[in-house]
């Protein structure tokens, strides 16, 4: 009888393991392209969450829909099921599974996090833990978990170069990109491959939220402050800045092309727009604003007037991939 | 004063009379009417809430921002929210509690029946007012159901009287309504009970309800600080959130989720209790693990009162924070799994029978079970960075919502129609709604999580068109589950008209509401019962109170 129940319970186990593993494999397929170092390391978290999800879900879930299948009362049977109230042991397995998987998840995301090292905003306390150790490309030091170098990922060069410092300018509609070192303004967000880049994220107004899905990374910009955010682009191509945080009427439109590039294309483009005369950038918001509406169902409720298009080097391409007409 | 007559009436004569149906537009304040009100009054809310997002949804069938003006579509997923939660799950929880609880328990009515009464009539007076901002010149409110500063303190309209200062009002008097009704639960429960009936006598529906006007007593006044404060800002131009005065966004954030966490356990938690009501009747096994089910209703309350900065994980919060705030948040995935568990004990071995309400509450159960996997998932920190904010939070929050919170509740509408009204409703009528509802929503919200893990931000109007496919699946399915209420409205009038006549107990149910008539009558019980066993002896047959002739006698 106990050896039965051991091999019955192996024999559905072992099913539903090969399913889930195959499910943690397919989760990267569900995931925009990984375009920075920081997403591999997210990407396999999530492939684990999956992993460990899908074990769970069809564990609990076989077991409710087997009862629904094979415990269903006769017609005419009236009769009441075994006055089972409960028992002990299995409520404190149940009880200390789920207590060790929790730990279990919780653990490996605390080391992905100190891994990506994305500098999130600190201004509220400067405790010295491993939350707030400097980036781990900026500076080659050994990580402080695993004693490792953490550049996993991310290919040497990266490490050895500082990081590359812009400034982001959020403002209702539009996001203004900034160069400091060649004073280049554009609002296309050019990075150079496989090299740290730091952002000083900034907003003119209200809340926005800068997120790159290609990136898997995402930081909440804050009036009043600066917020520093770290990360390594590492795949040739180009991506979709989108603003994250609720920012008013038009906050669908509020986005941007980005393009990784090698380095020495970097360093072209950066020279040509030096060189380039400012010039008015098309701008979303404002033509939506200024067009009127042609919605069928309108309102004409007033909204927040849409900044004035930023005057930058680089203009970019009228490169929203969705009009409203 | 025309009330009095009719009140009265049903008291004169000890046999209740046929429902007067004008009993339910009077200011009573016997506690089941006061409960059908506030059903129906939520159940229209509800209809309006969901007739604003079949529009969204039309809208997001398309990648263009193509059917409704950018302002309006915010003012609808502001307003959608902002219903569904204040005016549909609160209320209806709440008409549901006000039915039961004190039948339940072996009481004659809530401990304070006026106060009662005033809470309720409150929630048509803030509708009204929320939907009426929709006619200002303004328009209604477009922050989000959220209101984040600064965006809510923009008011480009310039006007005093704006959408953003009466959504604020409303949701301020929701509060106070609120903080009326969880004093008088608590009290109720922990005065009124019935001799005999001691804490772990209590049926999980009562445990739960308690937990859950717990955290409203701890947490609304935090949100209606934060409410008064934002109102001021905008109004009177103080600095509490406004950036441009020095004033901190962020507190704002702070006090909202203090509040708006635990207020997503105070709309799940009672629907547990439905849960463990449910299950034991159409198993025919008592509740597995009753204490530790009961146990972990309170436990959840706690914890999740310490949760809340994981819905801010992406804000301006340093590192050691979302740290801290990702374990108390796996913390409070525990006591949730335990009662997963304890529901599929209980109907392991047990002999099923799937009529409507089962097969709601069954439904039910399997998509919290999946709502809770992408919750955990949302508590890692690294991934949560990716999908905040996308529509895999929303799908994620819309399998608790609607899945769980709204399936569950047509579960316990099925299951206790025949107490409320007297009358069986039509079981094929409701099993095709179940059916209905279920396809609906899987195909509605499933669709929402590769959406969201490809990148596509929530509350957008337009958006990429590689995000194309997964919505055209979601508007279908959200057009599917508007069809799927039809049945649901058609089943529930006819029956009350028309349906048979129900008998005290057709569910072979145990529980005091089942040992007195259908409906019961004014005051429920003759003889207050003398509880002598616990809640859930199916295939015990032990009797459950001691004096059940007397307490139903009838002169
Ligand atoms: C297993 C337990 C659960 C965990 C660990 C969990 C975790 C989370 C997290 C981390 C978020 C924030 C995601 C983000 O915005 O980035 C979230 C959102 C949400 N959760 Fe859950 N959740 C759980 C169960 C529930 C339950 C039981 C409910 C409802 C009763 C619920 C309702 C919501 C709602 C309404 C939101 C979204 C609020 C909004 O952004 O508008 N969750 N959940
Ligand atoms: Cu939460």
């Amino acid at each position: 009888m106990k050896l039965r129940t051991v091999l019955t319970l192996a024999a559905i186990a072992i099913p539903i393991t090969l399913i889930s593993l195959w499910m943690g494999q397919q989760a990267y397929s569900w995931m925009p392209p990984q375009a920075s170092a920081e997403s591999k390391l997210i990407d396999d978290l999530f492939s684990f969450l999956v992993i460990l999800g899908t074990f769970i879900f069809l564990g609990v879930g076989g077991t409710i829909i087997y009862s629904i299948i094979f415990y269903r009362a006769g017609k005419y049977d009236f009769s009441d099921g075994p006055p089972i109230e409960g028992n002990v042991t299995l409520e404190v397995v149940w009880t200390i599974i789920p207590v060790f998987l929790v730990i279990w998840i919780a653990g490996y995301s605390y080391h992905v996090y100190s891994q990506m090292a994305i500098r999130e905003p600190m201004e509220i306390v400067h405790l010295h833990n491993p939350m707030e150790m400097e980036s781990a490309y900026a500076a080659p030091e050994k990580n402080l978990d695993t004693q490792e170098n953490v550049t996993k990922g991310a290919p040497e060069s990266a490490v050895v170069l500082p990081p590359e410092e812009i400034e982001v300018h959020s403002r209702q509609w539009v996001w203004e990109f900034r160069y400091p070192e060649q004073n280049v303004t554009s609002t296309e967000l050019h990075l150079p491959v496989d090299r740290r880049v730091r952002l000083a994220l900034q907003t003119e107004d209200v809340l926005h939220g800068f997120y790159i899905p290609a990136f898997r990374l995402k930081q909440d910009i804050i009036p009043n402050r600066t917020i520093d955010f770290e990360f390594t682009p590492i795949r040739i191509g180009k991506y979709r800045l989108e603003d994250s945080q609720f920012s008013g009427t038009y906050f669908a439109v509020m986005q941007a092309d980005v393009l990784v590039e090698s380095p020495d294309d970097y360093k072209q483009w950066l020279a040509q727009a030096a060189n380039r005369e400012p010039s008015a950038a098309y701008n979303q918001a404002a033509s939506e604003y200024s067009r009127f509406s042609d919605k069928a169902i309108k309102p004409g409720w007033p909204t927040i007037v849409p900044a004035p298009a930023p005057l930058v080097n680089q203009p970019g391409a009228t490169s929203l991939k969705t009009y409203s007409q | 004063m025309t009330n009095i007559p009719i009140e009265s009436i049903p008291v004169l004569g000890k046999n209740p009379l046929p429902p007067a149906w004008r009993k339910y537009f009077s200011f009573s304040t016997d506690h089941k009417v006061i409960g059908v009100q506030y059903l129906v009054t939520s159940f229209v809310f509800f209809l309006i809430g969901g007739l604003l997002s079949m529009v969204m949804r039309a809208e997001l069938i398309t990648p263009e921002s193509d059917l409704v003006d950018r302002s309006l579509y915010n003012s609808m997923f502001t307003m959608h929210g902002t219903i569904m939660i204040f005016l549909w799950i609160f209320p209806s929880l709440l008409g549901l509690a006000n039915f039961l609880v004190p039948l339940m328990i072996g009481a004659r009515d809530m401990a304070f029946p006026r106060l009662n009464a005033v809470a309720f009539w409150m929630v048509p007076v803030f509708g009204i007012l929320l939907m009426s901002s929709f006619f200002l010149p303004s328009g209604a409110s477009q922050s989000g159901w959220w209101a984040y500063p600064p965006v809510s303190l923009q008011n480009p309209s310039g006007d005093l009287i704006n959408g953003q200062v009466m959504w604020l009002l409303a949701v301020a008097i929701s509060g106070v309504a609120s903080i009326m009704g969880a004093v008088n639960f608590v009290t109720t429960i922990f005065k009124m009970r019935a001799p005999g009936m001691t804490f772990f006598r209590m049926p999980i529906f009562v445990w739960t309800v308690l937990s859950a006007q717990l955290i409203q007593l701890v947490g609304l006044p935090a949100l209606t600080a934060g409410a008064v404060m934002l109102l001021l800002d905008l109004t009177l131009g103080t600095s509490f959130f406004n950036p441009e005065k020095g004033g901190n966004p962020l507190l704002y954030q702070h006090f909202f989720w203090f509040y708006s966490h635990p207020a997503v356990y105070v709309m799940v938690l009672p629907i547990f209790g439905v849960f463990s009501e449910i299950l034991p009747v159409y198993a025919r096994k008592p509740l597995f693990g009753y204490r530790v089910v009961a146990i972990s209703s309170i436990t959840i309350s706690v914890v999740s009162l310490l949760v809340w900065v994981h819905h801010m994980f992406a804000s301006g919060t340093p590192g050691w924070m979302r740290m801290f705030f990702m374990a108390t948040t796996m913390c409070v995935a525990v006591p949730t799994g335990v009662k997963i568990f304890a529901w599929t004990a209980t109907i392991w071995r047990g002999k099923l029978r799937m009529d409507t309400p089962m097969l709601f509450a069954l439904g039910a159960i399997l998509m919290f079970l999946f709502a809770g996997i992408t919750g955990v998932m949302l508590g890692s920190v690294p991934f949560d960075i990716h999908v905040n904010n996308t529509y895999f939070v929303v799908g994620h929050f819309h399998y608790i919502v609607y899945g769980t919170i709204t399936m569950g509740m047509f579960a316990a509408l099925y299951h206790w129609f025949p107490k409320i009204t007297g009358r069986m409703y039509y079981e094929g009528l409701g099993k095709l709604h179940f059916w209905l509802a279920f396809i609906g929503t899987n195909l509605n919200f499933f669709p929402m999580h590769p959406a969201g893990l490809m990148g596509m931000p929530r509350r957008v109007s337009s958006y990429d068109p590689e995000y194309a496919f997964w919505n055209v699946l979601a508007s279908l399915g959200g057009f599917l589950l508007g069809m799927s209420t039809l049945p649901f409205i058609l089943n529930m009038v006819s029956s009350w008209v028309q349906g048979k006549k129900a008998p005290a107990n057709p569910w072979r149910a145990i529980g005091l509401e089942w040992l007195v008539s259908s409906p019961p009558p004014v005051e429920n019980f003759e003889e207050i019962p003398v509880v002598i066993a616990e809640p859930y002896g199916y295939g015990k047959s032990e009797p459950l109170v001691s004096n059940a002739a007397a307490m139903t006698q009838e002169a």
